[in-house]
């Protein structure tokens, strides 16, 4: 036995190994509304905002490629596009951020 | 007019066929590392035992001209043997022919052999190293994997299937496997994935090797996907041979009994746990110190490491552990865990094989990532499977046994059989710390030194619950007993248990969460 950590299960702390999967694990984070990620890998087609820009709720903010399926972009509530994470033409993981808005 | 003729035109053709994809491909093949299809096939079976069939099969294909290739056996290598005198069916896909894709009549050389495994009860073996689908064949190939998948889950739980994974294994071939009991898989050689790196590069830009997104410790240590896991191609031969010898031959038997043997004396079952139960030690000492001749045979060791899983023998009889490893996690049950665990108790009820619960372990890992991973469902998959099987079913509390964990591994209401307990077995709602927080939090709260109270409390509350009595005075607990007892009470309790009955509702199957 190598490695032994500490362990908080409810309240008592164990002495043991830990996994490389569980080291690994993500910290969870409160998804911020402002922030637009990627909810599918694939290509950014077209962009149709520009930064700065008014949009309104549900206007297309740009077309994301994946799996040879179109997939619009849209604006979650009325604002104005902060930043523009991303090009036309760019491939994007899952997950990544898009756009800020204000 | 002598038969020679025909005997030996017969013999030219054989020996055409035995070339496969002639020499250059067996050259590749060889220098990949990789042994051919009929070498495997013979190395894993016993000595001149293998008989083929479907040797002279031959696709049909007309496009993209394919009717002007010949492709020996098309492909895959089918037939019947035995293993330790005991008869098995066999296939193995050969690289060394159209790189073993998957064709029509390749598929249904499989799916002969499949209905034969099933229909005469034995084994089926199958040894995967294909590019895939046979792409000029179409929905042909794909037809042929439908086929193939269908047979696995009709024999699932009647024979045992046996995926040996000894090249690439990609696309929809990937899910032969993962429909049956165990997977092989052998380091640089196997390789399992959906969509390869080349597509993966194509779409997303990320660059990442066969062997890192699917090659053999990946699948041993992340997905869960193989169950065996050996350096080289010989060694998954003895992998494969020693499992058979854990395991009956179809549901309607029992595995084959051994010569019972002790334990060997170097495992002292009372130095191997420590009296604090917050101090770890390896569990697989415990089982190798009341399993016949300290032989366990784990599986899926490099997965899920929080839970071990495996086959050992009793009094000669084949058993199937599952037990916490505190060693690791300190054993607490997870969604992976719990997939584990579950998975070998259907195998083990399937198969007519005893199972063993040893139980160490302070409840569900607690945190966002298990809850949002589904550690709700993957969690019930324990309980189902516990609750299901009509196999003995014997636990054994060492130490921890608190809440929700208590219930799922095998509990009095999971309808054990028998539920040991050690002297030393903490059976309570939750660790003496969280629950004295809880039960006493105004008393710790107002008291004027609050982290003395709180001391004081959870002494209190482990003096009352830390204990296996509480539960025994319920008859949640047959009886306590000394760990030197262990594996008498477990020798004899398999025993007497030899000719259960236990009847389950009638219906056509359940809705397991799967």
């Amino acid at each position: 036995m190598e490695n032994l950590k500490e362990f908080n299960v409810d309240g008592t702390v164990y002495k043991t190994e830990v996994t490389k999967k569980f080291e690994n694990r993500k910290a969870w984070e409160r998804p911020n509304p402002k922030h637009l990620k990627s909810f599918i890998p694939g290509t950014i087609v077209e962009i149709f905002v520009k930064e700065g820009q008014e949009v309104k709720a549900g206007e297309s903010l740009m077309i994301l490629e994946a799996m040879k399926m179109k997939n619009q972009i849209e604006m979650p509530f009325d604002g104005v596009i902060k930043k523009i994470h991303v090009e036309e033409g760019v491939k994007v993981p899952n997950k990544m951020l898009m756009v800020e808005i204000e | 007019m002598s038969l020679k003729r025909n005997i030996l035109d017969l013999r030219k053709r054989k020996e055409k066929v035995l070339q496969g994809g002639g020499e250059k491909a067996i050259q590749k093949q060889v220098a990949m590392g990789k042994l051919t299809a009929r070498e495997r096939v013979t190395s894993i079976l016993d000595e001149d035992s293998f008989h083929e069939y479907d040797l002279f099969v031959e696709h049909e294909a007309r496009d993209f001209g394919m009717e002007k290739k010949q492709l020996h056996g098309d492909g895959v290598i089918i037939g019947t043997g035995t293993i330790y005198g005991e008869p098995v069916c066999i296939f193995a896909q050969d690289f060394t022919v159209a790189g073993g894709s998957l064709g029509l009549m390749h598929a249904r050389k499989i799916t002969k052999i499949m209905d034969h495994a099933l229909k005469m009860r034995v084994p089926l073996i199958g040894i995967n190293d294909s590019g895939g689908a046979r792409i000029q064949e179409g929905v042909n190939s794909l037809a042929g994997y439908g086929e193939i998948f269908f047979r696995n889950t009709l024999a699932s739980g009647v024979i045992p299937q046996l995926s040996v994974i000894l090249g690439p294994c990609a696309g929809g071939a990937v899910y032969s496997p993962a429909l049956t009991d165990f997977v092989f898989v052998v380091e640089n050689i196997s390789k399992m994935f959906i969509t390869g790196p080349e597509v993966i590069k194509t779409v997303l830009g990320e660059e990442i090797s066969m062997e890192e997104l699917g090659g053999a410790r990946v699948h041993s240590e992340i997905t869960g996907n193989a169950h065996f896991y050996a350096q080289s191609e010989y060694e998954c031969f003895e992998q494969i041979k020693k499992l058979l010898t854990f395991i009956p031959w179809h549901n309607g038997k029992k595995a084959k009994a051994f010569p019972p043997k002790p334990p060997k004396p170097e495992y002292k079952i009372e130095e191997i746990v420590p009296a604090d139960p917050t101090q770890p030690y390896d569990i697989r000492n415990v089982i190798k110190a009341i399993s016949d001749d300290s032989d366990f045979f784990e599986i899926m060791e490099n997965f899920a490491k929080n839970i071990v899983i495996g086959f050992g023998r009793m009094n000669g009889e084949t058993v199937g552990f599952v037990a916490n490893q505190p060693m690791v996690l300190a054993g607490v049950l997870d969604c992976d865990s719990s997939d584990k665990a579950a998975r070998f108790i259907r195998y083990c009820d399937s198969f007519n094989i005893p199972i063993v619960t040893l139980e160490d372990m302070p409840g569900y890992l607690p945190g966002v990532d298990q809850e949002h991973m589904g550690v709700i469902r993957h969690g019930a998959k324990i309980l189902y499977a516990y609750s299901e099987a009509t196999v003995p079913k014997i636990t054994v509390i060492i130490r921890k046994a608190y809440g929700g964990g208590y219930i799922a591994m095998n509990s009095r209401h999971m309808k054990a059989d028998f539920m040991f307990a050690w002297p030393t077995a903490e059976i309570a709602v939750m660790g003496p710390e969280g629950a004295a927080n809880i039960i006493f939090r105004k008393e710790i709260m107002n008291a004027e030194d609050p982290e003395a109270m709180r001391k004081e409390k959870v002494a209190e509350y482990k003096e009352k619950f830390a204990n296996p009595y509480v539960a025994a005075a319920k008859g949640y607990i047959d009886t306590v007993i000394e760990p030197e007892e262990t594996r008498n009470m477990l020798l004899h309790s398999i025993e007497v248990s030899n000719n259960k009955v236990d009847r389950r509702p009638e219906k056509k199957h359940g809705i397991p969460p799967f």
